[in-house]
């Protein structure tokens, strides 16, 4: 998909800066832009690096694994099907956690690891399970303490307390959250019906 | 509010410090082991964000970012969001670097501090990269038929973007 959007987007500059006659700011931005983008990333080398240390010490002595038993309780209500202490129900704790921290790359493998442990209970392997949906819906919006990323792009262009949004982004987050799972557990609780429905229905059709 | 977030990051260290050395763990070692991962992660992204913000750029010059901005400011309008800030509610469940390249132009151009910058801000940390994670989660385990993942995830990405505007705006009117 980014294939087509990166594309996308240097075509229609090339073609729009010819028609607009401002090819020559559309030229001296492939440079400038280009410059500007090593200059974010150096401000991020410092960030990243220095946080991904401390996850690292959390790791190590035992945080994180603290922090999933914190969230166990949680994760009974979301995944109510799940068997209580097995390997996917830690595997999901611990993703949360390190997604909760703000480290991607220590929570990816885990995510994967939670998503193989689901696909051992699910029956049908092609198709994703309730559980699996609630998982993957619950990695895809985002729940930090930390926004590190933001902040430190944030203090490049003066910010003067660049960790002045986090609750804002607390709450923002959670009430995505909030309205992702709402729509998955109304989907869930419509299949569920459907398929009631349909037992019903062949049982009737056992009577006649 | 302004509290939490200023103690959230010492108090946070504090604990990860202390049960550091309460535990016995070589601090210092750990600290060099995930500065090293946090490095590899940026160098893994960089060439992505080189690109996407030189294309982002060059969006900028040729004055097609202007024109996609005002087609949709309508909508924007509707909910009071700033029209500026569409590109990144779009960009957003796309393309992780991506978001990071169009949030380093936005603080650029209006400033950290402006209404534009912080619903951008808080737009960029509330959610992820939805179709990546999609992506790599299903991929890893096999599952062709997602079912309502994405439906729910993008309400989520659009439900993201709305309270991201309501917030700041209800934040920068105290």
């Amino acid at each position: 998909m980014l294939n087509y959007i990166w594309a996308g987007l240097i075509l229609i500059s090339l073609i729009f800066g010819i028609v607009n006659g401002r090819i020559d700011e559309v030229t001296n931005a492939l440079y400038s832009g280009a410059n500007n983008a090593v200059n974010a990333c150096i401000t991020l080398a410092g960030v990243m690096s220095v946080w991904g240390g401390f996850i690292k010490i959390a790791e190590n002595s035992g945080a994180t694994a603290i922090i999933g038993r914190m969230l166990s309780p949680l994760i009974r209500l979301l995944f109510p099907t799940l068997k209580k202490g097995g390997k996917a129900a830690n595997a999901i704790s611990m993703n949360m956690a390190a997604n909760m921290l703000g480290l991607g790359n220590a929570a990816t493998p885990l995510g994967i690891e939670a998503m193989k442990q689901l696909q051992a209970e699910n029956p049908d392997k092609t198709v994703a399970s309730d559980n699996m949906v609630t998982f993957v819906v619950l990695n895809t919006a985002s729940i930090q303490i930390i926004p590190t990323t933001i902040s430190a792009l944030r203090s490049r262009y003066g910010a003067s307390n660049p960790m002045d949004i986090l609750p804002l982004i607390l709450i923002t987050s959670l009430l995505a959250l909030a309205v992702g799972l709402t729509v998955n557990f109304l989907f869930i609780l419509g299949t569920k019906g459907a398929r009631v429905w349909s037992r019903k229905t062949k049982l009737e059709r056992v009577v006649i | 509010m302004g509290l939490i977030s200023v103690y959230a990051l010492p108090a946070i260290l504090i604990v990860f410090i202390g049960l550091g050395l309460i535990k016995g763990v070589k601090i210092f070692d750990s600290f060099l082991e995930g500065a090293f991962d946090g490095l590899k992660t940026l160098l893994k992204i960089a060439p992505s964000i080189i690109g996407l913000i030189t294309a982002v750029e060059m969006f900028k010059a040729s004055g097609a970012l202007d024109l996609l901005t005002y087609a949709l400011s309508p909508m924007a309008r509707l909910v009071h969001m700033p029209p500026e800030v569409i590109p990144m509610a779009l960009l957003r469940p796309i393309s992780g670097g991506g978001s990071i390249a169009l949030l380093d132009r936005m603080l650029a151009t209006y400033g950290a501090e402006s209404k534009i910058g912080l619903i951008c801000s808080v737009m960029c940390g509330s959610t992820e990269t939805t179709f990546y994670t999609i992506t790599v989660y299903y991929g890893a385990c096999g599952v062709v038929k997602t079912r309502h993942t994405v439906i729910a995830a993008l309400m989520a990405d659009a439900a993201a973007a709305l309270f991201s505007t309501l917030i700041v705006n209800i934040f920068t009117s105290f």
